[in-house]
């Protein structure tokens, strides 16, 4: 249903008085089909939030191609933007900025009804009441400001916002990190049965690992603007391939006894987008790295079967192929 | 058991505000041996790191407003200490660490100006020939960036916060607030602005700190994950009150109170494939007019009829937990 391909989006940046590109998103592919949740994973400055803007035209791309329903829409016009708004919407992750403070409930969730609709008057407030019920909260909070409102109340406004025109696909930039725990099960819940009951594609952004796992089929992790290994989500998890989703994944701390507790998996930082390590651009941090070889040339994309991609070398070898077709390719 | 190094008695604290007063802690109990660490854990406005701020004097007054109870450190009341003594053991004894390192470097100085200022504030309480002079406490501030990790100190003391990543600020912080070599550190969601694998490498070097120079911890953290693996004990709080107090070990593995069966049920586990959340459904109770009874009883799958009247009492279950429900005493059969 969503297809990118090879996107790459630049931001003109100034590094020390000279004009440079920082790639925040350097040649990246990825495909949703209807119903899909695609979890995008990712430390800060992984270009995850970008991809997401880019396909709803919140950025410019700077060179390849998205398209919705085999329809091209990387580049179009301001008309074209807004018919595209009607069939895909964006969550964001603090409710609390994404509303006006001064705007009513009603008037925040009618907005992209009176845009994008005729419905006025008693009409749209109907309209309005029963998204609000959709997303669990009563009539009363139409007259509300958002101040009145928690934090959870917030977000659940923001989707039935987001809702307002049936749109396939959401794109939801880590739309529960701002909650409290709780509040986010409820939220997750809440989202997960929307999705099955309207047939929804959620594009998931999260830095949150349990919570993809939870809510998405398939999986996609990004390192420095680049995917370095999608696949379905039981199958990342229970098997990564990739060093680095390995790392990510012994990262997390689980809210279980008797973990040890000295286990840093990765050192460092992430290396500035401005200035990319050349080779794979993990190798810098990477224990498993061949000198020589992941650090001059970029690694390729090897298929485990059932849509599990990983792009590095030691894949290539677990793969059992031949010494010299690593050469090959180097 | 060991005499705890810090110990929270019978706390209550009020806030008295506009709309009138609110009970923001209410009988906090809590205490912390040395060289352990100890977990507090909760949601947005529970109290945790009000409980904290009082340690150091950090809470204004008005309009906090300190009902009763003792914070002892080393059986000294720190509620009732006159400021000369406060300062003194800021840093030297206590020390405290935020979530956000950006806010609390100041951007106009470098890391070394900031660190050679907050060694020579500590040393003020020393007698004269016993403390350093700015070069010494500069050699002094290295040493502790090499402490805490942080690649190449003798260059990077001289850089300012803006050219350091989060990891490295957060490890500046710990170096600043360790330089006084305190026996108590107080981090209040150190992580919680940083990536998940720069999580892990701070995380592990609090471990390493509490571990290998015998310091003490209290780590206030909303992520349940966090304090299953760095602490021993945990303290899990609910709108002002400490609802469950063990060992990690018990609490995570047999939690007492429904609040913290409730929270453990509301994070997917990123270790197991989905099972359903089942979340909390209610909000918290507003503190200006606290419930009369339990303060968790409009939310308890649990509740008994007597919860809405008659506040719980402190009970333990066993050896060294201890749950405030009704529950618990329910079982052992007693009032």
């Amino acid at each position: 249903m969503l297809d990118v391909k090879n996107l790459t989006v630049g931001f003109p940046v100034r590094n020390r008085g000279e004009k440079a590109m920082l790639m925040a998103v350097n040649d990246v592919s990825l495909t949703l089909n209807k119903g899909d949740a695609l979890g995008l994973v990712g430390e800060s400055g992984s270009g995850k939030s970008t991809i997401g803007r880019t396909i709803l035209h919140l950025n410019p791309s700077t060179s390849g191609h998205i398209a919705l329903d085999g329809e091209e829409i990387t580049r179009l016009s301001a008309a074209g933007e807004r018919a595209l708004r009607k069939r895909a919407q964006m969550i964001f992750q603090d409710p609390h900025s994404a509303l006006n403070p001064r705007m009513t409930i009603l008037r925040s969730v009618a907005e992209p009804l009176v845009l994008h609709t005729r419905l006025r008057g008693s009409a749209l407030r109907e309209k309005v009441g029963e998204l609000l019920e959709t997303v669990g909260l009563q009539k009363q909070f139409l007259y509300r400001y958002p101040h009145e409102l928690s934090g959870g109340q917030k977000q659940r406004v923001c989707i039935a916002r987001a809702m307002a025109l049936n749109p396939e696909l959401l794109v939801l930039d880590e739309p529960t990190s701002a909650l409290d725990v709780s509040v986010q099960a409820q939220i997750l819940e809440f989202l997960k049965s929307i999705q099955q009951q309207k047939s929804l594609t959620y594009l998931f952004i999260s830095h949150n690992l349990a919570v993809v796992r939870y809510m998405c089929n398939r999986v996609a992790v990004m390192y420095l603007g680049k995917i370095v290994e999608q696949g379905p989500t039981e199958e990342v998890f229970k098997a990564p391939r990739h060093p680095y989703t390995k790392a990510l994944l012994e990262a997390v701390p689980l809210p279980e006894a008797g973990q040890s507790r000295r286990t840093a998996p990765l050192g460092g930082d992430i290396p500035s987008p401005l200035n990319p390590p050349t080779g794979c651009a993990f190798h810098t941090r990477c224990d498993k790295a061949i000198a020589g070889k992941c650090d001059r040339v970029p690694p390729p994309e090897v298929d485990f079967g059932h849509g599990h991609v990983a792009s590095c070398f030691l894949g290539v070898e677990g793969q059992g192929t031949t010494g010299e077709k690593i050469r090959e390719l180097a | 058991m060991e005499k705890p190094l810090l110990e929270i008695r019978d706390y209550r604290l009020n806030f008295n505000t506009f709309d009138g007063v609110y009970h923001a802690l209410d009988g906090v109990n809590l205490s912390v041996v040395a060289g352990q660490s100890l977990g507090i854990v909760g949601e947005t406005g529970c109290g945790k790191s009000v409980t904290v701020r009082n340690v150091l004097g950090l809470l204004p007054s008005p309009p906090a407003d300190v009902i009763s109870g003792e914070i002892l450190y080393r059986g000294k009341d720190l509620l009732r200490v006159d400021q000369k003594e406060m300062q003194r053991i800021r840093g030297s004894e206590i020390a405290m660490i935020f979530q956000d390192p950006m806010t609390y470097l100041n951007p106009v100085f470098s890391i070394g100006t900031q660190m050679v200022d907050a060694i020579m504030a500590q040393q003020k309480s020393l007698p004269r020939e016993q403390r350093k002079n700015k070069r010494e406490a500069r050699q002094h501030a290295i040493a502790m960036l090499e402490k805490v990790h942080l690649p190449n100190p003798e260059k990077q003391i001289d850089r300012y916060p803006h050219e350091l990543s989060g990891g490295m600020r957060q490890r500046v912080l710990i170096a600043m607030a360790l330089s006084g070599a305190p026996k108590l550190l107080i981090a209040d969601e150190p992580t919680t602005a940083l990536d998940v694998t720069i999580q892990a490498q701070i995380l592990d070097l609090i471990a390493e700190l509490v571990e290998d120079m015998g310091l003490s911890v209290i780590l206030i953290t909303h992520d349940l994950g966090v304090v299953a693996k760095i602490c021993d004990r945990v303290a899990v709080m609910y709108a002002g009150q400490v609802v469950e107090y063990g060992s990690v070990d018990d609490v995570f593995t047999r939690p007492r109170h429904p609040y913290t069966e409730g929270l453990l049920r509301s994070i997917p586990h990123p270790g197991r494939p989905p099972e359903s959340l089942s979340g909390i459904p209610g909000f918290l109770p507003n503190l200006l007019s606290p419930p009369k009874g339990c303060r968790f009883f409009e939310r308890c799958p649990k509740a008994l009829e007597k919860c809405r009247e008659t506040p719980p009492r402190i009970s333990r279950p066993e050896k060294g937990a201890e749950a405030l429900c009704h529950l618990y005493s329910e079982e052992r059969g007693d009032a």
